[in-house]
């Protein structure tokens, strides 16, 4: 009984870890901008996409010799993958996001652009690279630790303390750094920052790396632990991580980072008890509840007008 | 005059329609688009109440659209026809031209109670929480549906082509084009009346300014469940009229995507604009249909179209304005309310 | 019967003391004021009076009914309107639709005389317009009906939001802060305005306000607070010699 808890738990905490980082590009973005990022999931798509190039090419798919061993592969595949997948997040946010803020077009017009912009994510990988699914390499062998009746993969621990590192980071640079005083800054006060000389539009393409290599992440981590990619594997994704992001209470990291695991203990939890079918029906129910009892999510404050 | 003026022209183009359709002169594909016209204008200009007009983000519109398509498909071919999951039917078939109306409302109906479960939760909260709200009501919706096997669960639900015998029955004309006409001009009366009623003005007060709104005395809990509830029941008539008009209906065709396209004619259209909302339906309508040679193509085309005219028209076709504040003149000819 | 009752009245906002323990009575007919230094809580009071804040404890009595528990909807509904500190006019509504929307206590018809168009409705939308363009013209801004407020002048639309307010037919008018941000020659205005409303007008008028000019000559009677406690109370004459008051406002070091 208690094995079988530990092990769902461990389920648990890798698909919540998969939520959490996703979740916490969502917050970003949303905490600097108010920018409900719709493309976000779709930016995880690309990751793993990106990730499957690079990794194949390194591993000699694409006749180039291969030149080192799987670890290493992994090893140069994350940052790369990191820094590519920001570029695209940039690149979307330079191209549509930037030119509708600066002609003051209102806030919903950059979440439905924000919308488009993730179907020509999807729609245009379709395109491109066809319908057929690609199989993610493997770099590195699977090791099975055994702990009782308790089964460990390096990848699942590997998921797991990458999320939960990933978070310290992330946390460290908004509290602790210049840069992460000034995305606060603006959410607080979008008006007045400009006027105390902080390059606004440096800062929000900072927050569109941060929240993008986040994405990448997540989508090397989710490629690895399921490594079947398809140009819509990121919406349903998105969307979930979207409403943990919420639940968290949106624009609070800590929010982001706890709501998405516990999304993914409801899940696991949910599909333990019922049959697989009924995980979003359950799993939402219980968020609607949560959201109706504390509406402005776990970590979020009740914002207040003043008059 | 100046009050007919609509009404005859309405009347005129119904005429038209149904004599097209009546003397096959536009054949059965013609007629498709346009019924998907008049279902996509009911869609964008009721969630136009909620997200153009009271200014909230309602994101899970299809859901409503799907508990009308199915409570209507369901009562229209439990009442008119003979069916495996149903037996018999309830009452004459012949009386389907008649009952039709009324299984639309009762899927609308149904629509509005759903809304109303889900207007409560946010009252308690602002703008984007609303979204979350509603993405995660129509997540529940479609996965209700399928886990409810005596529907067809994720196969879908068909039979309603043999309600639009039985009615055709009673005569020989073209039903569907009939209901989705009426319904759809319904429809605009029934948002008009009520945006330009003094009690529909505080629906735009909320949007402006919420505080002052509730202090000078506008009832903002009540207005914003009666504005979601005629929305969410208006979209359930467009599900009941779509679930008909296609013959089957599949949880899949009520997903999120369903509700993008939603969002996508309300925001294209201008926000509270109801003309913007009418016009950006048709666009869109037509412009699904005129790319579908593309085929996947399509998929990158329109959303990229969209993204571009946006650049372009970042308040959408028509801003807040409705067509007679473009053109003043236009107010001579018609007096519509 | 004095129409407006305060008692012991106490309001915390995360343990922040705005308002404590004030006891205030306002009687019908008389045009009173609520000053103190900024921060000192008299927005606070308003807010709470008009039902935006539930008070942490004490009780209101509006013409012996408790507010207690009522939303903001009720309380205007009960007869008390007001005004904002700063504009809070729906700015992209016409000046007419913005005080029609104001009468929604009165409406007097339902959704299915609205949907039908019954006569009733029809009716009840014809005296509400009616009665809004009745205070337009009285107040000479029925030119301005269809004209949005945001392209008027900033003294017009505090004028176009007191009318706002008066549309409700409240038995009590709060003004907060009128004279706010404008010129002097429009507070001068401002003033015969508010004593030809007080005139006019079968109300009692409770109003915040920094700019002394004005409280001084139009109020008969003035409340003084200082950190969400009443220091003075009385008229014109009294306040400006009373010393708490000076001390609040100048520092204990002036006297």
């Amino acid at each position: 009984m208690l094995d079988t808890f530990l092990q769902n738990l461990l389920n648990a905490m890798q698909w919540g870890s998969f939520y959490s980082l996703i979740a916490l590009g969502y917050t970003l973005v949303y905490g600097v901008l108010r920018l409900i990022n719709f493309a976000h999931g779709d930016i995880v798509m690309v990751g793993a996409y990106i990730a499957f190039f690079i990794s194949s090419a390194l591993l000699g798919k694409y006749g180039m010799p291969q030149v080192m061993p799987g670890w290493a592969v992994l090893a140069l595949t994350i940052p790369l993958t990191m820094v590519l997948t920001s570029l695209v997040g940039v690149t979307i946010e330079r191209i549509a996001y930037r030119p509708l803020r600066r002609k003051g077009a209102h806030r919903l017009y950059v979440v439905i652009t924000a919308l488009m912009a993730g179907l020509v994510l999807e729609n245009g990988n379709l395109l491109l690279l066809g319908a057929s699914r690609k199989k993610f390499p493997e770099m590195i062998d699977k090791v099975v630790y055994k702990f009782g009746a308790i089964y460990v993969t390096n990848l699942k621990v590997g998921v797991i303390l990458t999320s939960i590192l990933s978070f310290i980071v992330l946390h460290f640079i908004i509290t602790r750094t210049k840069v992460g005083m000034a995305m606060r800054a603006i959410s607080y006060d979008k008006f007045a920052i400009p006027l105390m000389g902080i390059p606004v539009d440096v800062v929000i393409v900072f927050t569109f790396v941060l929240g993008s290599a986040m994405a990448g992440l997540a989508g090397i981590l989710f490629a690895l632990s399921y490594p079947i990619l398809d140009p819509y594997m990121g919406m349903s994704i998105g969307w979930k991580a979207f409403i943990a992001a919420v639940v968290g209470g949106i624009g609070d990291i800590r929010g982001a980072f706890v709501g998405g695991f516990i999304l993914g203990i409801i899940e696991i939890s949910v599909v333990a008890v019922f049959p697989s079918s009924y995980r979003d029906l359950i799993a939402f129910s219980i968020l609607l509840v949560i959201l109706t009892l504390k509406p402005t999510g776990l970590f979020g404050v009740p914002h207040t007008t003043k008059i | 005059m100046k009050r007919l003026c609509v009404p005859i022209l309405l009347f005129l183009l119904l005429s038209l329609l149904m004599g097209l359709a009546y003397f096959e002169v536009i054949d059965l594909y013609i007629q498709t688009i346009i019924l998907f016209m008049g279902i996509n204008i009911i869609t964008s200009t009721s969630l136009n109440l909620v997200n153009g007009n009271m200014g909230e983000f309602s994101c899970g519109h299809a859901g409503f659209i799907a508990v009308g398509a199915y409570v209507s498909s369901v009562l229209s071919v439990a009442l008119f026809t003979k069916s495996k999951i149903f037996g018999a039917p309830l009452l004459p078939p012949e009386l389907a031209a008649y009952g039709f109306p009324f299984v639309l409302i009762c899927g609308g109906i149904a629509s509005a109670l759903t809304g109303l479960l889900i207007a409560i939760p946010s009252f308690r909260t602002r703008d984007d929480y609303l979204a979350i709200i509603t993405i995660a009501a129509n997540y529940i919706i479609i996965t209700a549906i399928i886990n409810i096997d005596k529907i067809g669960g994720a196969r879908g639900f068909m039979g309603m082509k043999r309600v639009i015998f039985a009615m055709e029955e009673c005569a020989e004309i073209p039903w569907m084009v009939l209901w989705v006409f009426v319904f759809t001009v319904l429809t605009v009366i029934i948002i008009r009346r009520y945006m330009t009623s003094t009690y529909g003005k505080g629906v735009e007060a909320i949007r402006q300014d919420e505080v002052a709104a509730e202090i000078m005395s506008v009832n903002t809990n009540r207005i914003k469940l009666v504005t979601f509830m005629i929305s969410s029941g208006l979209a359930g008539i467009a599900g009941g009229l779509y679930a008909h008009a296609v013959g089957y209906v599949n949880p899949k065709s009520f997903d999120i995507l369903k509700s993008t396209e939603a969002l996508v004619m309300v925001y294209l259209g201008g926000m509270g604009s109801i003309t913007g909302s009418i016009l950006s339906a048709v666009i869109f309508t037509l412009l699904l249909e005129l790319l579908r040679p593309l085929q996947i193509i399509k998929w990158v085309a329109i959303p990229l179209l969209l993204i571009i005219i946006m650049q372009f028209r970042p308040e959408g076709i028509m801003g807040h304005r409705e067509l007679s504040d473009i053109f003043p003149k236009l107010k001579k000819f018609y007096k519509f309310k | 019967m004095s129409l407006l009752e305060i008692k012991d009245l106490t309001q915390l906002f995360s343990g922040l003391c705005a308002v404590s323990e004030l006891n205030l009575s306002l009687d019908e007919r008389e045009l009173v004021g609520l000053i103190g230094p900024n921060g000192a809580g008299k927005t606070t009071v308003f807010n709470i009076v008009s039902g935006y804040y539930q008070p942490s404890q004490g009780d209101i009595r509006f013409q012996g009914q408790s507010l207690a528990g009522l939303k903001p909807h009720k309380v205007s509904a009960l007869g008390i309107s007001r005004t904002f500190q700063n504009i809070r006019l729906w700015k992209e509504m016409s000046v007419l639709d913005n005080i029609l929307v104001a009468q929604h206590y009165n409406l007097g018809y339902g959704l299915g005389g609205l949907f039908f168009r019954t006569p009733r409705y029809l009716k009840r939308e014809k005296d509400i317009r009616h009665h809004a363009m009745e205070l337009l013209e009285i107040f000479k801004i029925d030119k301005y009906a269809e004209e949005k407020p945001s392209n008027l002048p900033y003294g017009m639309q505090r004028k176009v939001e007191i009318v706002r307010a008066l549309s409700a037919d409240p038995k009590l008018l709060l003004l907060d802060e009128p004279a706010a941000g404008l010129q002097a020659t429009d507070v001068s205005e401002l003033i015969e305005l508010i004593r030809w409303v007080f005139e006019q007008f079968d109300l009692t008028i409770w109003m915040i306000e920094h700019q002394m000019k004005v409280v001084m000559s139009l109020c008969s009677r003035i409340s003084v607070i200082d950190f969400g406690r009443l220091i003075a109370t009385g008229t014109p004459e009294e306040i400006q010699q009373n010393h708490e008051v000076i001390k609040a406002y100048l520092g204990d070091d002036q006297i």
